[in-house]
């Protein structure tokens, strides 16, 4: 399931709702990204996510069925929200449920390295010098290549 | 067609999206840069650099040499930063 929206999420809900009707899930596997107060040299006093409606949607899809493809998943979850968020606050989840753990943590896994390269969402920082667009990292590019040749996990 | 520019190329360019007639002659993307780059210095400056733009057709990721039709979608924007 993908849902894109400005409000905050509760992670306990949302991962019960993701397993709640679904007893031969064994594992569960989640990951919550968190507004930080600083990035490099500069404090953070908030930021703001754009995003591109539409386009946002269907890129996350493809990153969820790109997993439900590679793993044998029973379950699978992103939320990322737009708009002004402060220190503290939720970006980001992306969950993973299967039978067994190995897929529900490498699918996990890749779920939150392929959005991070692959979804349209743009983050700009308050910092003390003012708004700053954040960089697209190349740590980044090489955490979604490493998927490239990465095999399906047993089962 | 329409026009679509997202982060520091909208602020670049001034505006966040537009109708945009296809110019006689320009069949792809990195064509069309080029005809956007000489309408002012918001768009030269936005498109100065090809390596820091991705590019979206129809909200899907193409290359610079994508071709561009009559009614599509294009979207501008930086690397993403999302996650």
């Amino acid at each position: 399931m993908i849902r894109v929206q400005s409000e905050d999420f509760d992670l306990g809900i949302e991962l019960q709702n993701l397993t709640r009707d679904n007893h031969g899930i064994g594992g569960l596997c989640s990951f919550v990204g968190l507004v930080r107060d600083m990035a490099g040299d500069d404090d953070i006093s908030a930021m703001t996510l754009e995003h591109y409606p539409g386009m946002t949607e269907k890129a996350l899809a493809e990153i969820e069925a790109e997993a439900q493809g590679r793993w044998p998943l029973d379950g699978t979850l992103i939320i990322h929200r737009y708009g002004r968020l402060d220190p503290g606050d939720q970006i980001v989840l992306v969950a993973a449920a299967s039978a067994h753990r190995e897929a529900a943590f490498e699918a996990c896994h890749f779920l939150i390295d392929w959005l991070k390269t692959k979804a349209p969402f743009w983050k700009l920082e308050d910092t003390n010098e003012g708004g700053k667009w954040v960089d697209a990292r190349d740590s980044d590019d090489a955490a979604t290549s490493k998927w490239d040749k990465k095999q399906p996990a047993a089962e | 067609m329409k026009l679509l520019y997202f982060a520091w190329v909208k602020e670049k360019t001034g505006t966040s999206n537009e109708e945009y007639a296809l110019p006689d002659g320009v069949t792809s993307v990195a064509e069309l840069i080029d005809v956007l780059k000489e309408r002012n210095s918001g768009y030269s400056e936005a498109f100065s650099d090809h390596s820091v733009i991705r590019v979206a057709v129809n909200q899907e990721y193409v290359t610079l040499e994508h071709a561009v039709a009559e009614g599509d979608e294009i979207a501008f924007f930086p690397p993403v930063t999302g996650g």
